[in-house]
């Protein structure tokens, strides 16, 4: 760090040093090579053992990509549930900045879904989107996320934005069963119900290894983005600590 | 009786919001018209097919009100930012949650006064015939202002003292109000109708619970969000 090197910033940390904020997180990599090694067997895995769909062909495969996006989508928001309301009862930065993480991370997989789903339908289908219940609600999902990350790039103050954050994740979190079910109503009692998806065995065992390493995507996704949130802060913490120490 | 003294702090915070507006009145009449002036703009949008207009209506007056509606919100804070009453506000003794409901129940009110501006505005430029049952309608309007105004009105208490305020709360807001803006719409088409679906009875309950849900979910939220 060369910022430590310079005189004033060398005293005024040296207080700091105990605090959790000023020590930087231990970054390890091992993860990132065995989530994307996994991710590599996982599709190939899938792809040389699935047969052919009757209808789709080859576009099937898609789904080994497009449904466990999905699935880490509902996870990650599930993680940002459950990191605010325990930031808003514990009161600690890390549980704000694991929410926020998870997140950004859950948005990523929620654009990833709507974008490997637009180009599935688009053959499938005929259409690049049809306002069923499953799609219309994950992008109402990804709309309500958008929010959550636009306030906290909106406030300044930490804790206004751990607070904040942590009240809208929960309740935007609350809201996703009721956004799925009233959409669901709304298409069946205009539209014929979308038939239901039902899944070959042959491509079962592919889908849930492909789940499983996507799974390790996400956890290293979130945990680094968790690294550099805290090593952010720390910086915070330090030039707060230099402007009031040092100047 | 401790909720007699909620009771009043509840009034009392309604009373000054809404006493504040109806002395300036800018704020109504320029939000009001803004709602009809949306009106006006969907129907040349949508128009001149009579009966397209028609079939349109409902979702027209919805979108009216949500986008007039959003501005009154950031306003019931802004006043009291811009003057730095919120403090002294929050020292006052008693729960917060007063606070909050004070808010409400003022926005309500104000949203109730715009409401009946837009909504005769919007029965008359879209060609709407009132239906025998016209209570229920005006049911449905009720529960879906509710819903909105409860989350409107919590999201204000945030976004009002962001930067970029004018954005972030429809930003926030809208996604959120994606059931009420169904089940409003839905429920109101089919009152419109014949309903041979008996299908307004479902949406009418899906609105209680929204309302009730969001209204439980905010009181709780609040004391987090006004202290930060």
């Amino acid at each position: 760090m060369s910022l430590k090197r310079e005189g004033k910033l060398t005293s005024s940390t040296d207080h700091l040093r105990d605090t959790q904020a000023a020590r930087p997180p231990r970054t390890s990599n091992w993860l990132a090579f065995v989530s994307f090694a996994a991710v590599i067997a996982a599709q190939a895995y899938a792809i040389l053992t699935s047969p052919a769909d009757a209808d789709m062909g080859h576009l099937q495969k898609i789904m080994y990509v497009h449904v466990p996006a999905a699935w880490m989508t509902f996870l990650s928001f599930f993680v940002v549930l459950v990191f605010s309301v325990r930031y808003l009862w514990r009161r600690q930065e890390n549980d704000d900045l694991i929410a926020a993480s998870a997140a950004e991370v859950g948005a990523t997989f929620n654009g990833l879904t709507l974008m490997l789903g637009m180009i599935w339908g688009r053959p499938a289908w005929g259409v690049w989107w049809v306002w069923d219940a499953r799609l219309t609600s994950t992008l109402v999902l990804f709309l309500i996320f958008v929010g959550y990350l636009a306030l906290r790039a909106f406030t300044e103050d930490a804790q206004q934005k751990a607070q904040w954050s942590a009240a809208v994740g929960a309740i935007g979190a609350l809201n996703v069963p009721i956004v799925y079910m009233s959409v669901k109503w709304w298409r069946t009692l205009h539209q014929p119900p979308s038939s239901p998806e039902t899944l070959d065995p042959a491509y079962t065992l592919g889908l849930r290894i492909n789940a499983i390493a996507m799974l390790l995507v996400l956890i290293y996704f979130i945990r680094r983005r968790y690294e550099i949130a805290r090593l952010e802060r720390a910086v915070e913490h330090m030039a707060e600590a230099a402007a009031m120490g040092g100047g | 009786m401790a909720w007699q003294d909620d009771w009043r702090r509840v009034r009392a915070i309604a009373r000054k919001d809404v006493t504040t507006e109806l002395r300036a009145k800018a704020g109504f009449n320029s939000v009001a018209s803004l709602g009809v002036t949306i009106l006006v703009l969907l129907g040349l949008a949508l128009g001149p097919d009579a009966e397209a207009l028609r079939n349109a209506a409902v979702g027209a007056v919805w979108l009216a009100t949500l986008f007039s509606g959003v501005l009154a919100f950031n306003r019931s804070f802004q006043v009291e930012l811009e003057s730095g009453a919120l403090e002294p506000l929050l020292l006052y003794p008693g729960p917060r949650w007063t606070i909050f409901a004070g808010k409400l129940l003022g926005n309500l009110i104000f949203l109730t006064l715009m409401v009946a501006i837009v909504v005769p505005a919007g029965v008359v430029l879209f060609g709407v015939q009132i239906p025998a049952r016209w209570p229920s309608l005006l049911g449905v309007l009720a529960l879906g202002v509710v819903g909105l105004v409860v989350l409107g009105t919590f999201y204000a208490s945030m976004a009002s003292r962001s930067r970029a305020r004018e954005v972030l709360l429809p930003l926030l807001l809208f996604p959120m109000l994606v059931p009420v803006l169904l089940a409003a719409t839905t429920a109101s088409k089919a009152l419109l109708g014949a309903d041979v679906m008996h299908e307004a009875g479902a949406w009418i309950r899906l609105l209680v619970a929204y309302d009730l849900v969001f209204l439980t979910a905010t009181f709780i939220a609040f004391e987090h969000v006004i202290e930060a």
